[in-house]
C-alpha cells in the first residue's frame, strides 16, 4: 500500500513535470526559446555588473564582484520556482480552467505542484549555467572549476532547491484564496528573500533586526554555502563565524522546519479553499 | 461627430474606471502593491552601500525602483492586456462596440497610470525616507515636464505593444517577461545609463524611460549631471518626438493588427 502510494506520487510528479516542460517550452520554436532563455538571466546579471563597474570605475577583479554575481545567479532559482509553482494555481484555475479536473483525478495536488515546479527548475538550471559561463568567460569571475567542493555544493544545491519548492507550494496555497495577488505576492516574497538573505550583498550591512530575520531563513545559509564551495571563502563577517558543517546543519534544520510549516499551511489553506468554494472560482481578473 | 466624441470619452472613462476600482478591490493591495515592491529596491541600495558608492547612487536606485512600477504596468497591463482580454472574452465585445479602439487603449493607459502611481509614489517616498535620500532640485518645472513627457511617451509605447501583442497567444506572456530585465538594464533603472556608453545609451533612448530617468536624475540630485547621458533640454526634445511617434504608431499598428486578426481569424482564439 505504502509502496503503491509512493509509485503513484512519483508518477504524478513525473507527468506534471512533463506537462510543465511542454507549457514552458512549446510556445516558440527552439531557437527563439533558446534566445529567450539566455537574454533574461544575462540581462539580470549585467544590471549588477554595471552597478559595480560604475562605482569601481571598470574594475571587476575584487572578491565582492564574484560574491554579488554568484548570489544573483543562484537566486534565479528562488524567483523562478516560487513564481512558477504559485502561478500554476492561477493559470489552471483562471486561464485553462482545469484545476477542478485535476482535483477530481486520483492524484495528490501537492505532488502535482511539485512536478510543475520541476519544469521550472530545469529551465532555471539552464539559465544559471549560462549566467555562470558568461561570468567566467566574459567577466573573468575568479572561479576555478577544479577547486570547487563538489560534494558539499551538490548537497547544498539540492537542499536549497527542495526548500524553494516547499516555499513555492506554500505560496500556491495562499494563491488559492487570493483573487489576483499571486503575482505581487511572489514578487514581494522574492524581494524579501533577495533583501533579507543577502543575495547580492553581505547580510552584515542590514540593520540588526533584519539580520535576525536573515538568520532564521534557510536560504541565507544556502547562498552562503554555495558561494563558499565555489569561491572557497566567505565575505560575510556574520556568517564566517560558522564552519561549513555548522552552516549545513543550520540549513538542514531550518529546511525541515520550513517544509513542515509549508505542508501544514498548504493543507489548511486547501481545506479552507474547498470549504469556501474557491478551488474553481473564476473571477476573470 | 459630437456624439462620437462623447461616446469615445465615455469609453475612455469606462475602461479607466475598471482599473481604478480594480486597484483597490482587495484591501491587501496596500501590502502587495506598496510595501513588497520596496524590498527589491532596498536590496539594490545595499549593493551600493556594500560598494561604498557616493551618496547620490542611493537616490538613483530609489528613483529607478519607483519608476519600475510604470514599466511593469506598461508591460503587464498595457502590452499584454489584449491577450488577457482575448482570454476572458472581452476583446470581441470591444470590437463590436461603436467606439474607437484607441479609446479603449487611452482608458487602459489612464487607469494604468493611476495604478502604477500608487506603487511608484510609495516606493519613492518610503525609500527616500528610509535611506535618507538627499534631493537637490535644479528645476521643478523641467522635472515635472520631463516626468509627464516620459509618461506620455511610455504609455504611447504601451499602446503600440498592446496592438502588436493582440494576436499573440501564450507567447504574449513570455514576450512580456522578456522585456522586463533587459529593459531594466538598457534604461539604467539602477545605474546611470551613461555607463553603457554613448552608442548603447542612444539606442536605449528609444525606450522613453531611458531619457526620462536620466533627465530626472540630472535634475533631482547633486552630481546627477556628471552621470547624465545627454543635456536635459535635448532629452526633453527627444521625449516630445517619442510621444508623437508612439501615439501615431499605436493608431496605425492597432488598425493593421485588427485587420490581420480578422483576416486570419485570430481575434477570438483562446487557450493557444
Amino acid at each position: 500500500m505504502f509502496i503503491q502510494r509512493i509509485k503513484e506520487n512519483l508518477k504524478t510528479t513525473q507527468l506534471a513535470g512533463k506537462l510543465g516542460w511542454s507549457m514552458e517550452a512549446n510556445w516558440a520554436d527552439p531557437l527563439l526559446f533558446a534566445i529567450y532563455s539566455i537574454i533574461r538571466p544575462i540581462a539580470s546579471s549585467l544590471i549588477l555588473v554595471f552597478m559595480y563597474l560604475v562605482v569601481t570605475r571598470g574594475k571587476t577583479s575584487f572578491d565582492l564582484f564574484a560574491y554579488i554575481f554568484l548570489g544573483n545567479a543562484f537566486f534565479m532559482y528562488v524567483y523562478n520556482v516560487l513564481f512558477g509553482i504559485s502561478w500554476v494555481i492561477h493559470e489552471d484555475r483562471e486561464h485553462y480552467q482545469m484545476l477542478r479536473y485535476i482535483y477530481i483525478s486520483p492524484i495528490r495536488m501537492y505532488y502535482y505542484l511539485f512536478g510543475r515546479g520541476i519544469a521550472k527548475l530545469i529551465t532555471t538550471t539552464v539559465a544559471v549555467i549560462i549566467t555562470l559561463a558568461f561570468g567566467i568567460i566574459f567577466l573573468k569571475i575568479p572561479i576555478n572549476l577544479l577547486e570547487i567542493n563538489y560534494p558539499l555544493f551538490l548537497i547544498t544545491l539540492f537542499v536549497g532547491l527542495f526548500v524553494i519548492t516547499c516555499l513555492g507550494i506554500l505560496l500556491a496555497g495562499i494563491t488559492m484564496l487570493t483573487a489576483h495577488h499571486s503575482f505581487a505576492l511572489t514578487e514581494g516574497l522574492g524581494g524579501l528573500f533577495y533583501l533579507a538573505c543577502g543575495a547580492i550583498f553581505q547580510i552584515d550591512l542590514l540593520p540588526r533586526w533584519l539580520q535576525y530575520i536573515s538568520k532564521s531563513l534557510p536560504l541565507t545559509y544556502w547562498l552562503e554555502l554555495l558561494r563558499r564551495t565555489i569561491l572557497g571563502k566567505s565575505l560575510s563577517h556574520t556568517l564566517s563565524r560558522y564552519s561549513d558543517l555548522e552552516l549545513l546543519l543550520i540549513m538542514l534544520l531550518t529546511t525541515v522546519l520550513l517544509a513542515l510549516v509549508s505542508n501544514y499551511i498548504y493543507k489548511s489553506i486547501e481545506y479552507i479553499a474547498r470549504k469556501t468554494g474557491k478551488i474553481d472560482q473564476v473571477i476573470t481578473y | 461627430m459630437k456624439t462620437e466624441l462623447k461616446t469615445n470619452l465615455k469609453a475612455i472613462l469606462g475602461r479607466g474606471y475598471v482599473r481604478l476600482v480594480g486597484a483597490h478591490r482587495e484591501p491587501s493591495w496596500v501590502i502587495t502593491e506598496t510595501l513588497l515592491p520596496l524590498l527589491t529596491t532596498a536590496a539594490f541600495v545595499y549593493v551600493y552601500k556594500a560598494l561604498k558608492a557616493p551618496e547620490e547612487f542611493t537616490g538613483f536606485v530609489v528613483l529607478g525602483g519607483a519608476m519600475t512600477a510604470y514599466w511593469m504596468n506598461v508591460l503587464w497591463s498595457m502590452a499584454a492586456q489584449f491577450y488577457w482580454e482575448k482570454e476572458t472574452g472581452n476583446l470581441e465585445i470591444y470590437m463590436v462596440a461603436p467606439i474607437s479602439r484607441m479609446a479603449i487603449l487611452f482608458g487602459m493607459a489612464f487607469g494604468g497610470f493611476y495604478m502604477a502611481s500608487t506603487r511608484a509614489v510609495f516606493v519613492f517616498l518610503i525609500g527616500s525616507l528610509i535611506f535618507k535620500v538627499n534631493f537637490v532640485l535644479i528645476s521643478w518645472e523641467k522635472l515635472i515636464l520631463l516626468f509627464l513627457l516620459t509618461q506620455i511617451s511610455l504609455y504611447g509605447l504601451g499602446m503600440v505593444f498592446s496592438s502588436l501583442f493582440m494576436l499573440f497567444g501564450r507567447e504574449a506572456w513570455h514576450t512580456t517577461n522578456l522585456f522586463q530585465e533587459p529593459v531594466y538594464l538598457l534604461s539604467g533603472f539602477y545605474f546611470p545609463v551613461k555607463s553603457l556608453g554613448l552608442t548603447a545609451g542612444m539606442i536605449a533612448s528609444l525606450i522613453p524611460l531611458t531619457l526620462g530617468l536620466d533627465g530626472m536624475r540630472q535634475l533631482a540630485f547633486k552630481g546627477g549631471s556628471e552621470f547624465g547621458l545627454l543635456d536635459v533640454n535635448l532629452e526633453i526634445g527627444g521625449l516630445v518626438l517619442l510621444s508623437i511617434f508612439f501615439l501615431f504608431a499605436s493608431h496605425y499598428a492597432l488598425k493593421y493588427m485588427e485587420y490581420l486578426g480578422k483576416k486570419e481569424g485570430r481575434l477570438t482564439m483562446r487557450w493557444q
